[in-house]
């Protein structure tokens, strides 16, 4: 496409005065503001259009720049955020600069804020002065192209994770799977059947983690942290911690025997996958199905490495194939990617923090999560509903809302408990038949066959009562039996209820360390904690940091089907950046000239993006860091450095060109 | 046989009742009760009361003023506030309880000759004059106007008191209490101006 | 020498008096002084902001402007008037408006004796009201009290009533669901707590013993029910009202099998003071409607 030399010819500006339907229209008399363009220097054309960013809109000033040989373009409409781009682009399109445009925005800063016409018109007639002044003054600027690294990393190993990886890596890009824990599989791998449709969760989950450890194109280190991160879209530099687990990864065939062979007879551990209602031995595989399929070691409860005494029959076991390696330690390495898909996942509401339900306390209470284990065929208790006690239950309640929907711990919904309880709810009463109260505020059944799983768990049986309990107590002389009070605001009277087992609905919150790990990727958290995507309804998927995506509960709290949804959005929108092989920067950079830098340093650490440094006695920013804050713009104190598109020049101009009425 | 119709339309409802109630806790909290139910479950006295607390502050919002002005529900609470540190809304529920309890006697929509109300009126009246209240008295009183029958299996209990010295039969009063009735009267001009709890 | 004011509230002087009685005797016999505040008015408990709001805001405010004057710390053994007079002064600090209106009022209309002379009565906000059960763990110690201990109630097992309102919704000195400075000050006299007592913060029924006796029974019966059922000899309570609701109508209720219910229900003061060698007559212990003497029986008595 061929440009029109503008250079230092006469500027010939267009202007266009957008309507916005009525957005603009409604406030702003756009016909007065066309004529008074029309007089203003410069000015060869001023129109004024309904929906400037239409194609027949766009089409006008292409026309225009066509047949007017118009070499600058002011649009009068809404924000730049919104439009730039398009106009940028149809200007592009029409054979001129892109940056031979200026957009002022009259609806955000005019029409939307004021209510008097006159008062409006006139605001917006002097903004539209100062942007024709000032894109007099514009240069042709490049946006500068720097390649993408094309290989990607995912940030945990949950079933969000490793549909993204999938996703990625059948796409053929080399993806590098991150996961903190032993084995990936995440919170699915520890629930019993899913909502709606009671599919095994294990039998869903194991073939995609299966796939992912046959993959050619995923690298999955697992017992793995990223710790830091470095560079920007395109050309991240991750560094990535691998913790011990005390086996050669590659010479372990996950035989177990060495558990077996280990000293102790019974596991004297808390067994963390099963939540502590097990025992684990020191060396153990956190579930049968884990990938990869290799043991470990916690030093926290090994003899060896709390006394260096033990008979290690563990290595005996193992003598073929020398996998146990008790000196083996932490390493790290920088891996380098064009994107980044952290999958970080959730954590369940500590339901200790109520003391009125009684967990911890009671020993009948249960958390929803340890009712998963309890009911899994592959649980602490095989399957069999067994309480603490030993006994199994005849009378359950299951409360909703347990640290949800309440201001004195987390104000949201968590979205997935109401479903889970009545999967809790039926596998229960299949397996025990006992009398099951479900104790609600609401029901949220929204999504899809999720209205008629409800119907299905309410035909079979399970009371319903409409009230939140308020108290659980052992009943006095029995304290197995655990009294719920609540009021059953549907009939309208307060309910004791005795049972001996209690689920809690705990809530899902972020992360313990979302914090610091949100300051690891430059992104940022939104209220309830969990990592902010760049915008709710329109871009779910990315944050504000380019070339970094979100997917699954990091984000807020969903079920599997939508995690898998964001998953595969996520992947596409890294393979989109990834796949157009190069990023395009934002020419908005600052600039050193040089002769004019002292080389006092003031700049360096300013700069909130650490794109400038100092070499041979004066200040350098890397173009492709600058974000164009303008941070050392501001307080160079010899104005050695400029700014593209901020130039002083051009903000005198606009000054100028506002204040000519005042 | 006669029969009652239970529908109750729209100008049943005091909307101006409706609005001060709202408005009694700020931000229009008492709008956002989601009716979890966690007050009138947590609340010791529910179990006797005609509507609990979730159900009377319902019919509030909702302006049914003589409903809620002539229950009991309002005066059984005793203040134990288990409401209020429950309410995942955080409403303080106790104190919009004694807003209604005020509303109910300022309105005259109390039930008449109930032995809460009028035990709240003459405590509120022997502590004016005197500045303290003394037990047997305030009972005495309560016995007279609510129906002496229903105190009389009290004797027994009164009659341990006396034993035990656990009752003064001397009305208490202190020292200055022409000053406090002065200090009472003086705030009473205000009533208008009282910031909401 | 720990000095303190002290707030008795109208029960205080009526069928509370073993509270105070033992109330000032164990505070003696710990090396504290403790004056009555002069001229203290009813704090309004919660029957008065009932009928008014602000004059029950005015009449607390009186006594914490009262209590002021000396500097010293407000001893309020009852739990509702320590509520009130919290409540009170939390709202007063928090609105100035109100402050401002009440305080007006009182510096126009209420005097304090200074010397030969009456000033007029500020309030400035500074003073602290305390439960005895804040004073005894936090300023004078569970050690300390221990180590005065002659005469450890060993065998009998008490179960710790708090009641609601030093609990909520203000619980500046002990855990809100579960407190504990109750059974920490009753382990150091030698006796066995009930450390299982889940209605240890429901509500006694306050006023409606009076007014609504068979309400008041009701839930009074399901607390002592639930604590004799939980194997206590004795109930301890914190509160005259909490005291006189658990013990007056004992002879009206039957237990789960059809006896009759005896269950003593003792001042945690008195019973401290039981531990520290005081005597019965001393503690208010001759004054109880249901006799403590079998309870106490659990262990050798030193009389």
């Amino acid at each position: 496409m061929s440009e029109l030399s503008a250079g230092n010819g006469t500027p010939r500006v267009g202007v266009y005065v957008c309507h916005c339907g009525t957005n603009i229209s409604a406030t702003i008399d756009v016909v007065a503001a066309q004529q008074a363009a029309e007089t203003l220097p410069g000015v060869v054309i001023s129109r004024e259009y309904k929906y400037m960013c239409s194609d027949p809109g766009q089409e006008i000033i292409k026309k225009d720049i066509h047949d007017l040989d118009l070499n600058r373009v002011v649009v009068a409409s809404c924000s730049p955020c919104l439009h730039e781009e398009t106009f940028r682009k149809a200007v592009a399109d029409g054979g001129l600069n892109p940056y031979y445009f200026q957009m002022v925005n009259i609806r955000e800063h005019a029409a939307w804020v004021h209510k008097d016409m006159a008062a409006a018109t006139a605001k917006a007639n002097d903004l539209i002065r100062a942007a024709v002044r000032r894109v007099r003054l514009h240069q042709p600027l490049e946006a500068r192209r720097v390649p993408v690294d094309p290989n990607v990393m995912v940030v945990g190993g949950g079933i969000a994770g490793i549909h993204a990886a999938l996703t990625m890596a059948d796409a053929g890009k080399h993806v590098y799977l991150v996961e903190r824990e032993p084995s990936i599989g995440g919170h699915m791998a520890m629930f019993d059947k899913t909502f709606p449709t009671l599919d095994c969760a294990a039998c869903i989950l194991t073939p995609k983690m299966t796939r992912v450890r046959a993959h050619p194109n995923i690298e999955t280190m697992t017992m793995s942290e990223v710790t830091a991160v470095d560079g920007f879209v395109g050309n991240y530099t991750v560094t990535v911690r691998h913790n011990p687990r005390f086996i050669i990864e590659d010479a372990c065939v996950g035989c177990l025997e060495c558990i077996d062979a280990c000293v102790f007879r019974n596991g004297k551990t808390q067994d963390e996958f099963n939540l502590g209602l097990s025992k684990r031995k020191p060396i153990y595989i956190p579930f049968p199905q884990a990938v990869p399929q290799v043991v470990l070691i916690d030093p926290a409860g090994c003899i060896e490495f709390r006394t260096g005494k033990c008979k290690k029959t563990c290595v005996e076991v193992c003598a073929e194939r020398n996998a146990i390696d008790f000196q083996q330690e932490a390493t790290t390495e920088d891996i380098t990617v064009g994107a980044v898909i952290v999958a970080t996942g959730f954590e369940t509401f500590d339901a200790t923090r109520l003391p009125r339900y009684g967990y911890g306390n009671l020993d009948g209470v249960y958390t929803a999560l340890e009712v998963e284990r309890l009911v899994n065929a592959s649980g602490p208790t095989d399957g069999e509903i067994v309480l603490r006690n030993g006994r199994k239950p005849e009378a359950i309640g299951v409360i909703h809302c347990i640290g949800s929907r309440d201001k004195n711990t987390n104000e949201y919904c968590s979205r997935v408990c109401c479903m889970y309880s009545l999967k809790l709810s039926h596998l229960l009463k299949e397996k025990t038949d006992a009398e099951i109260y479900e104790f609600y505020i609401d029901m949220r059944t929204a999504g899809k066959g999720f209205e008629e799983f409800y119907n299905r768990v309410a035909e079979e049986g399970i009371h319903f009562i409409r009230g939140k309990v308020a108290d659980v107590y052992p009943e006095a002389g029995n304290p197995d039996k655990l009294v719920l009070q609540a009021e059953d605001t549907l009939a309208g009277m307060v309910r004791q209820i005795p049972v001996d087992m209690v689920v809690l609905a705990t809530g899902l919150e972020p992360r313990q360390d979302a914090e610091d790990v949100r300051r690891t990727f430059n992104i940022t958290c939104s209220g309830g904690g969990f990592f902010m995507e760049r915008h709710p309804k329109l871009a779910p998927v990315s944050t504000f940091t380019d070339g970094v995506f979100l997917a699954g509960a990091c984000q807020g709290p969903k079920d599997i089907p939508d995690t898998v949804a964001q998953a595969g959005a996520a992947a596409a929108e890294a393979l989109a950046l990834i796949d157009a092989g190069f990023i395009e920067l934002e020419p908005n950079t600052a600039f050193v000239v040089e002769e004019n830098c002292s080389g006092c340093k003031t700049c360096v650490g300013l700069c909130p993006f650490n794109s400038i440094s100092y070499a041979d006695g004066k200040a350098q920013i890397n173009e492709v860091l600058c974000k164009g804050c303008g941070t050392c713009v501001a307080a160079c104190p010899s104005g050695a450095i400029r700014q593209n598109l901020f130039d002083d020049d051009e903000i005198f101009e606009e000054i100028a060109g506002v204040l000519t009425n005042a | 046989m006669a029969t009652e119709v239970m529908v109750r339309s729209e100008s049943d409802r005091d909307v101006e009742f409706a609005a001060w109630f709202t408005g009694l806790v700020g931000e229009q909290k008492l709008r956002a009760c989601i009716h979890c139910g966690l007050c009138s479950g947590s609340c010791p006295l529910a179990r006797h009361m005609d509507f609990g607390p979730r159900k009377l502050m319902y019919l509030a919002r909702e302006g049914f003023a003589d409903d809620v002005l002539g229950s009991d529900t309002i005066w059984l609470c005793t203040s134990c506030y288990a409401c209020t540190v429950s309410c995942p809304q955080q409403i303080p529920v106790t104190d919009v309880m004694y807003a209604l309890k005020r509303k109910a006697i300022e309105s005259g929509k109390a039930p008449k000759h109930h032995p809460v109300p009028v035990m709240a009126k003459s405590f509120a009246k022997m502590v004016r004059r005197r500045g303290r209240m003394t037990e047997v008295f305030l009972i005495a009183g309560l016995a007279l106007r609510s129906g002496i029958h229903r105190y009389l299996g009290m004797t027994g209990m009164g009659l341990n008191a006396l034993r035990t010295g656990r009752v003064s039969l001397r009305r208490d009063s202190i020292k200055r209490h022409d000053e406090l009735t002065r200090l009472l009267d003086a705030v009473a001009a205000h009533r208008e101006k009282v910031t909401r709890p | 020498m720990r000095e303190y004011d002290y707030y008795p509230g109208c029960s205080l002087k009526g069928t509370g008096k073993p509270y105070e009685e033992s109330l000032l005797a164990v505070f003696d016999a710990l090396g504290a002084r403790v004056d009555e505040l002069e001229d203290w008015n009813c704090c309004g408990a919660t029957a008065y902001m009932a009928v008014d709001e602000l004059e029950a805001v005015a009449l607390a405010t009186r006594n914490l402007a009262l209590a002021e004057q000396s500097g010293r710390d407000l001893l309020t053994p009852c739990n509702a008037c320590w509520l009130v007079l919290n409540k009170t002064a939390g709202r007063l600090s928090n609105d100035t408006g109100l402050h401002n209106l009440v305080c007006t009022a009182l510096e126009s209309t209420c005097t304090v004796p200074r010397g030969e002379e009456a000033a007029p009565l500020t309030y400035t906000g500074s003073v602290s009201v305390r439960h005895p059960l804040d004073v005894l763990i936090n300023d004078i110690g569970v050690d300390a009290i221990t180590a005065k201990v002659t005469n450890p109630l060993q065998g009998i097992t008490v179960a710790p009533y708090y009641g609601c309102q030093i609990v909520r919704p203000l619980s500046p000195f002990d855990n809100q669901d579960n407190p504990v400075t109750m059974d920490s000050l009753l382990g150091a006299t030698g006796c066995t707590v009930l450390e299982d007592y889940p209605f240890k913060t429901r509500c006694c029924g306050a006023s409606q013993m009076m007014t609504m006796p068979d309400v008041g029974l009701d839930l009074v019966s399901m607390l002592l029910a639930d604590a004799a059922a939980r194997g206590a000899d004795i109930v301890a309570v914190a509160c005259p009202l909490c005291q006189f609701n658990l013990e007056a109508y004992q002879g009206r209720l039957s237990g789960g099998n059809g006896e009759p219910v005896e269950m003593p229900i003792l001042y945690f003061t008195q019973l401290i003071g039981l531990a520290l060698g005081i005597d019965k007559k001393t503690l208010g212990l001759g004054r109880s409607f249901v006799n403590p003497e079998r309870a106490l029986a659990g262990r050798s008595l030193d009389e």
